[in-house]
C-alpha cells in the first residue's frame, strides 16, 4: 500500500517536474525543477531496491552537477525574446532529436522485455544476490568482472580532466599570489635587522 | 517501536507509519530545544573567551535568552523585497531548515536506536549534506541583491570544494569499518586501539583524517573561520541580508542544527558514537545516548572555541586549503589506509 502510494507520488513528481523544467520561462526555475526531478528519480530507485544508485544520484547529480549548473545559469543574462525567436527555425531539428530519443527508449524497453538484455528481473526489481547489500554486490562485480572497463572509465575521466585543465590553464606573471611555504620558511633573523642609527642620521635599507 | 504499535492492534503498515512519525518527533523536538540551548551556549562560550558576560538577563543566568529572541523574531514582520523572486525567496529558508533536520534520521543514539537503520547510511549523510548548499544559493539568487548573490557564489564553490575531501576522509573510515551503516561503524570502533580505546581517532593512521574532518566540517557548515558566506565586513550578512522575521530564524536554527550534526558525525565516525571512550565494562552502565550527547557537546565547544579565537580565512586561502592541501592529503591517506589494511590482511 505504502509502496504504491510512494511509487505514484515519485513517478508523478518526476514526470511533472521534468515537464516544468522544459516549460519554465526562467532558466533558474528550470534548474530547480530539474533538481526536484533528480530527487524523485532517486526515490524511484529506492523503491526498486537500488539504494546505492539512489544515493549516488543525489550525491553526484543533485550535490555536484546541478550546483555547477545553477552556478552558471544564475550568472547568465538571458534574453528570452531572443531565445524564442529561433523556435520555428530549430523546431524540425528538435523534433528529430526527440524522435531519435523516443526510438531509443522504445527499442531499449522492447529488448529488455524480450529478454535480450539481462539486467535484473523482468518484473522491474533490481536483481541483488541474496544476502548481499547493494554496495557489496556492485563492488564484487565492478572490481572483478568489469575491472578493465571500470579502470578504462577512470582513465577516460582523467584524460577529460587533464584536457579541461590544459585548455583553460594560462600562465600569468603579473599576479602576486601568496606563497605559504615561503612565509612559513621565513625566520626572524633574516626578516628583521637591528640597527642603532646615530641621532639625526637616517637608516639606509 | 513498530512492534509496540502492532500490539495495540494496528496492521503492520499503520504501526510502521505511526512508529516512524513518533520517531521523527522524538528526534526533531529535542533537537530544536537543543538548538535553542546551544545558541545560548555558543554565545556564553564566545563571551567568556572575550572576557564578557554574555546573555545574562532573561531567566536564570540568561538561560531563556534564545526563547526571548525566538519570540522577538516571531513577532516581527516578514519583509519580502519587491524585486525578489518571491516563491524561491520564501522556499529557501525552508530548504535549509528541512535539510538540517533530515540527516539526523541515520544518526544512531544507542545500540540500534536509529530512525532509519539503512545500509547506505553514510552515503545518505553525504547526499543530504550536499543539499545544504541549495538553501544558501536559492536565497542569494532570489534576493536579487548584490551581497546575497556574492554570498551564494561563495557558498556553492566552498561547499563543493570541501565535500570532495570529506568524501575521501569518509572512505578511509568505511574501509576500516567495512560498512556504510552508521550503527555498524560505531560497533566497529569498540576496542579499536589496543582493545581499550573506542574510536577511530585514537588510531594513528586515522587521527590526521579526524583533524581534517573537523576542519572540513567547519568549512562545510560555514562556521568561523570559514564563514565567508556571511562575512559581515564584506557582505553585510551574506545570503541572509534581505531576510527578516521567521525566515531569518529558520536560517539561524538550520545553521546551528547543521553544526550539531557535524559534531554528532565527528562523535559517531571517529569517537565511537554512543560507546564510552574506553572499553571498560563499568563505563557501559551509563546509557549510550549520554555518551553521544557528551561527545556532541565537547565538539560543539571545540567549534565555539575555534570561532572565538581564529580569524576569518581569506577566500583564496580557503580554496587553497581545500584543493591544494586537504584533497591531496586525504587522497594519499586513502591509498595509505587501504594499503595498510591489505598488508595486514584486514579484508581476508
Amino acid at each position: 500500500m505504502i509502496h504504491v502510494i510512494a511509487f505514484y507520488l515519485f513517478a508523478v513528481m518526476t514526470v511533472g517536474s521534468g515537464a516544468i523544467t522544459i516549460l519554465s520561462r526562467n532558466p533558474v526555475h528550470s534548474v530547480l525543477w530539474l533538481i526536484l526531478a533528480f530527487f524523485n528519480a532517486a526515490g524511484l530507485m529506492i523503491l526498486v531496491g537500488a539504494e546505492f544508485i539512489a544515493m549516488l544520484l543525489v550525491i553526484v547529480y543533485v550535490g555536484a552537477v546541478a550546483v555547477l549548473f545553477l552556478f552558471v545559469v544564475m550568472m547568465l543574462d538571458i534574453d528570452f525574446a531572443e531565445l524564442r525567436a529561433g523556435f520555428v527555425r530549430y523546431f524540425p531539428f528538435g523534433a528529430l532529436v526527440a524522435i531519435v530519443l523516443l526510438a531509443e527508449i522504445v527499442l531499449g524497453i522492447g529488448a529488455y522485455r524480450a529478454g535480450a538484455l539481462r539486467l535484473g528481473t523482468p518484473d522491474g526489481t533490481a536483481a541483488t544476490p541474496a544476502g548481499a547489500s547493494n554496495i557489496e554486490a556492485i563492488g564484487a562485480l565492478l572490481y572483478t568482472r568489469y575491472l578493465f572497463l571500470f579502470e578504462a572509465a577512470g582513465v577516460v575521466l582523467l584524460v577529460a580532466m587533464i584536457g579541461a585543465i590544459v585548455l583553460t590553464h594560462r600562465q600569468r606573471t603579473d599576479v602576486r599570489g601568496q606563497k605559504v611555504s615561503k612565509q612559513i620558511a621565513r625566520r626572524p633573523d633574516e626578516a628583521t635587522v637591528n640597527v642603532k642609527p646615530e641621532v639625526g642620521k637616517g637608516v639606509s635599507l | 517501536m513498530t512492534a509496540f504499535f502492532q500490539t495495540l492492534g494496528m496492521s503492520f503498515e499503520w504501526a510502521w507509519f505511526v512508529a516512524t512519525i513518533c520517531g521523527i518527533l522524538l528526534i526533531a523536538l529535542p533537537l530544536l530545544l537543543g538548538v535553542a540551548m546551544i545558541i545560548y551556549a555558543d554565545r556564553k562560550i564566545w563571551a567568556a573567551m572575550a572576557l564578557r558576560r554574555g546573555p545574562n538577563v532573561v531567566g536564570p543566568f540568561g538561560l531563556l535568552q534564545s526563547f526571548a529572541d525566538g519570540l522577538k523574531v516571531f513577532l516581527q514582520e516578514t519583509i519580502v523585497p519587491s524585486a525578489a523572486n518571491k516563491g524561491i525567496f520564501l522556499i529557501a529558508p525552508v530548504v535549509t531548515f528541512t535539510v538540517a533536520l533530515l540527516a539526523w534520521a541515520v544518526i544512531p543514539f544507542n545500540s540500534g536506536a536509529v530512525l532509519a537503520d539503512i545500509n547506505v547510511g553514510l552515503l545518505y549523510v553525504l547526499a543530504i549534506s550536499s543539499l545544504g548548499v541549495y538553501g544558501t544559493v536559492m536565497a542569494g539568487w532570489a534576493s536579487n541583491s548584490k551581497y546575497p548573490f556574492f554570498s551564494a557564489m561563495r557558498a556553492s564553490a566552498q561547499m563543493i570544494s570541501y565535500e570532495v575531501s570529506i568524501g575521501f576522509i569518509l572512505i578511509c573510515v568505511v574501509l576500516w569499518a567495512g560498512t556504510f551503516n552508521l550503527n555498524d561503524i560505531v560497533k566497529a570502533q569498540q576496542g579499536h586501539v589496543l582493545g581499550l580505546f573506542n574510536g577511530f581517532a585514537f588510531n594513528p593512521l586515522l587521527f590526521p583524517m579526524w583533524v581534517m574532518f573537523l576542519i572540513s566540517g567547519m568549512a562545510e557548515t560555514q562556521r568561523a573561520p570559514f564563514d565567508l558566506t556571511e562575512a559581515e565586513s564584506e557582505l553585510v550578512a551574506g545570503y541572509q541580508t534581505e531576510y527578516s522575521s521567521m525566515a531569518f530564524a529558520a536560517y539561524w536554527l538550520g545553521e546551528y542544527a547543521n553544526v550539531l550534526l557535524m559534531c554528532a558525525l565527528n562523535a559517531t565516525l571517529f569517537f565511537g558514537g554512543w560507546l564510552p571512550p574506553l572499553d571498560i565494562p563499568v563505563l557501559y552502565l551509563v546509557p549510550g545516548f549520554v555518551w553521544l550527547l557528551l561527545k556532541i557537546l565537547f565538539f560543539f565547544f571545540v567549534f565555539s572555541w575555534v570561532k572565538a579565537t581564529v580569524p576569518r580565512y581569506r577566500y583564496d586561502q580557503l580554496m587553497r586549503l581545500g584543493w591544494k592541501v586537504f584533497l591531496p592529503v586525504s587522497l594519499g591517506f586513502v591509498v595509505l589506509v587501504s594499503g595498510y589494511l591489505m598488508a595486514t590482511g584486514h579484508f581476508a
